[in-house]
């Protein structure tokens, strides 16, 4: 049962992603150009609601779902990691003009040349996870 | 009919991905769509290869949904909701056209010069594809998260390493398309 929500979560988001033209390499590469506010203001506006709404869970203590802790956990303090992988991925994003959550939706639409970026991005997933150690973080 | 048609405008999209992100967070979750990529590996039995990918996968099952979801969500958006044209600025429209030969915009959802099937039999196309990728998965491991884990999640909590994190796809998105896309498209 729990499934099927998590199901209904991802066909929600996919439509989404698709109907906001967030998933099309087009307003990808115009975002990079400054061409339009479109996805500026996607991001913006669900920014806008998302410090408001997990302000309001923190201040009054909400928990989530069968009295579960909410997962907003402090991530860990460091720069290097997040600016190198940062960087790596925005080249990655504007090359493919996809990220993953576009990917899985675009596959779902008919593109099947995204299956060739989906099995490039496990790659790079893979070859991350073997020279991690040697990374600074 | 012209509310399912049309494009949705940003500010019905945004609040609704926020939403997304708040029914997960009541679920117990945290919305991140790369993560996946990692639980993919381990399935696949990378964990033989590296530490990184030995962990207990099947506590992800839920996000695994999410992405079937997310797949059925495209399938479902692109044939009956969407003509499957993407409209953008003319002059951004124009400049694809006359720098890169990309004469697709207003036509298409994707460019067909780089994502219809045919192109993949040019060595030139296929290399785009899977260094975009294999950038976009070893960089969203790297800083922890992607756009939806980040530039969501992570900054909607107010998190210091997000911030540099959307800053560092920022910096490479736009390395990417005004200093690199000149030598790579001609």
């Amino acid at each position: 049962m729990r499934y099927i929500t998590y199901l209904a979560v991802g066909v929600f988001f996919g439509i989404i992603m698709y109907k906001s033209e967030a998933a099309s390499w087009f307003r990808i590469y115009e975002m990079f150009e400054f061409g339009s506010f479109h996805m500026y203001g996607i991001i913006g506006s669900a920014l806008l609601l998302g410090i408001l709404g997990v302000q309001i869970i923190k201040r009054n203590n909400i928990k989530a779902f069968g009295n579960q802790e909410m997962q907003l956990k402090p991530k860990k303090q460091s720069v290097s990691r997040y600016l190198i992988g940062g960087i790596i991925f925005g080249l990655g994003w504007a090359l493919a003009g996809a990220c993953p959550g576009p990917m899985y939706v675009l596959t779902g639409a008919g593109f099947y040349s995204i299956l060739i970026v989906v099995g490039g991005s496990l790659l790079g997933t893979f070859v991350y996870g073997l020279v991690r150690s040697k990374l600074p973080h | 009919m012209d509310l399912i048609y049309e494009p949705w405008p940003w500010y019905v999209s945004g609040p609704l991905i926020a939403l997304v992100m708040f029914i997960l967070l009541f679920a117990g979750k945290q919305f991140g769509m790369s993560s996946n990529l990692r639980t993919m590996c381990s399935i696949g039995g990378a964990g033989k290869a590296a530490d990184f990918f030995r962990f207990d996968w099947k506590k992800e099952r839920w996000n695994l949904m999410v992405v079937i979801g997310a797949v059925i969500g495209g399938f479902l958006a692109s044939h009956y909701m969407s003509n499957n044209t993407v409209e953008i600025n003319p002059d951004i429209a124009q400049k694809l056209s006359q720098e890169y030969g990309i004469d697709s915009a207003g036509e298409a959802y994707l460019p067909p010069e780089l994502f219809a099937s045919y192109q993949l039999s040019d060595p030139f196309v296929l290399g785009i594809l899977i260094l975009g990728g294999f950038l976009v998965g070893f960089g969203a491991r790297y800083a922890g998260g992607c756009t939806s884990g980040h530039a969501i999640s992570g900054l909607s909590n107010l998190q210091l390493p997000s911030l540099m994190a959307v800053i560092g796809f920022f910096i490479g998105g736009l390395v990417m398309i005004h200093l690199l896309y000149p030598l790579i498209f001609n």
